[in-house]
């Protein structure tokens, strides 16, 4: 492929559904305006939509991406600007209609007319391997696949892996989201490493079970946004990797609390 | 009981269903990445087996026939031992004239 001038586009997909691919896109979005990057982050999920509400944008939508390829607004009046950074912009999925309302060649013409202005654009992809997923890849100059450390999702991994050499689009890098340290200690967890073996491609991040994650969707604040959060870190850190900075993965152990805490349990504390 | 430090220092304990996962996984995906379910795969394990027996006597229990990964790509490698085929007809007469059996083998 050669690279187009631009932002880069990266897709954010899994296969399996709920591993963190809307979570993933919003925080990646957040992470990459808050490093000073010109970002739009596009909800691809059409008829599910759910990047507005974890953005905490959902008050704000006039006109979504569907409008935009009906010709029913201009792309401008589609896209939601952050309200903490103004370099943020959301473009909606409709609510109310399929994915046969746009075409993967929908998506190349509208990422191209965001290319020149922007650094990056971040697509949720939607779960599965039909019309979503080639609307969401077909634009696509880098993928990253979301898993989590459980068979069933690996192995959707694993085929999406596949699809997107077939389209030329793979390897792609992982994300494995939702890792618990101490699960992985007791071995009753794949590791990292079980699972970048056995899908043989190169591992972008490792985000941790974190109980913010879900009060962050609640109040549309990323975890990004919090300075504490281990999850909000991992993001955070993916970022920069993206930016092409050598950020060293957090060990496994790091993420379920460190030496202190298991002291701490080890004499009967929690 | 896993010992104190084991515990203290977070290290111990890899037999859990943490192996089995992994396990499971590797072949799960042999089997996707090939589109070939397992009672398929044996088949033809045993129809290469039997080709290949017309020709040479294969010692079978030695006989490895599997998938394996190699990065993304899958591979069928196999190892098939022949029994030692001394002193029988066939050999002496290959012996005798390396040049016909050659031929017998563009024929095969
Ligand atoms: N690291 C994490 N720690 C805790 N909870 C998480 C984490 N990542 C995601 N979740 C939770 O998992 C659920 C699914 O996440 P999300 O909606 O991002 O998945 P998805 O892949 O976009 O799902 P879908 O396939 O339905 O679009 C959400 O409730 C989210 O809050
Ligand atoms: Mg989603």
């Amino acid at each position: 492929m050669t690279a187009k001038a631009g932002a880069r586009v990266v897709t954010i997909t899994s296969g399996k559904g709920g591993v963190g691919k809307t979570t993933t896109t919003a925080n990646l979005g957040i992470a990459l305006a808050r490093l000073g990057k010109k970002v739009v982050v596009m909800d691809a999920d059409i008829g599910l939509r759910n990047l507005d509400i974890v953005m905490g944008l959902e008050n704000r939508i006039v006109y979504d991406l569907v409008d935009v390829i009906e010709g029913r607004c201009q792309l401008r009046q589609a896209m939601i600007k952050h309200k903490q950074f103004p370099e943020l912009y959301l473009i909606p999925a409709a609510q109310t209609r399929d994915k046969t309302a746009i075409s993967p060649s929908d998506m190349v013409s509208i990422t191209d007319k965001l290319r020149p202005e922007f650094d990056f654009i971040i697509i949720d992809c939607p779960a599965g391997i039909e019309r979503g997923f080639r609307n969401a890849i077909a634009a696509a100059d880098e993928v990253l696949i979301v898993t989590n450390p459980e068979v069933s999702a690996v192995r959707d991994a694993d085929r999406i892996i596949g699809l997107l050499e077939a389209n030329n689009k793979g390897p792609g890098k992982l994300i494995l989201n939702r890792m618990k340290g101490d699960m992985v200690k007791k071995g009753e967890m794949l590791s990292p490493d079980d699972v970048t073996d056995i899908l043989s491609i190169k591992l972008i991040g490792i985000v941790p079970e974190d109980e913010n994650v879900i009060p962050a969707s609640n109040s549309g604040v990323p975890v990004a946004l919090n300075e504490n959060s281990k999850a909000g870190i991992a993001f955070r850190n993916i970022a920069r990797r993206l930016c092409g900075e050598e950020v060293p993965l957090m060990p496994v152990q790091d993420t379920s609390g460190g030496f202190l805490q298991r002291l701490s349990r080890l004499f009967g504390g929690n | 009981m896993t010992g104190f430090f084991e515990r203290l220092f977070g290290t111990g304990g890899n037999k859990g269903s943490g192996a089995a996962a992994r396990e499971r996984l590797q072949f799960i995906l042999v089997h996707d990445r090939i589109n070939l379910p397992p009672e398929q795969l044996q088949a033809m394990k045993a129809e290469i087996l039997a080709v290949i027996s017309r020709y040479v006597s294969v010692n079978s229990e030695q006989v490895d026939i599997a998938l394996q990964q190699r990065d993304r790509d899958s591979l069928l490698v196999a190892e098939i031992p022949f029994t030692k085929a001394i002193d029988t007809d066939e050999a002496r007469q290959r012996m005798a004239d390396p040049e016909k059996t050659d031929n017998n083998m563009d024929d095969a």
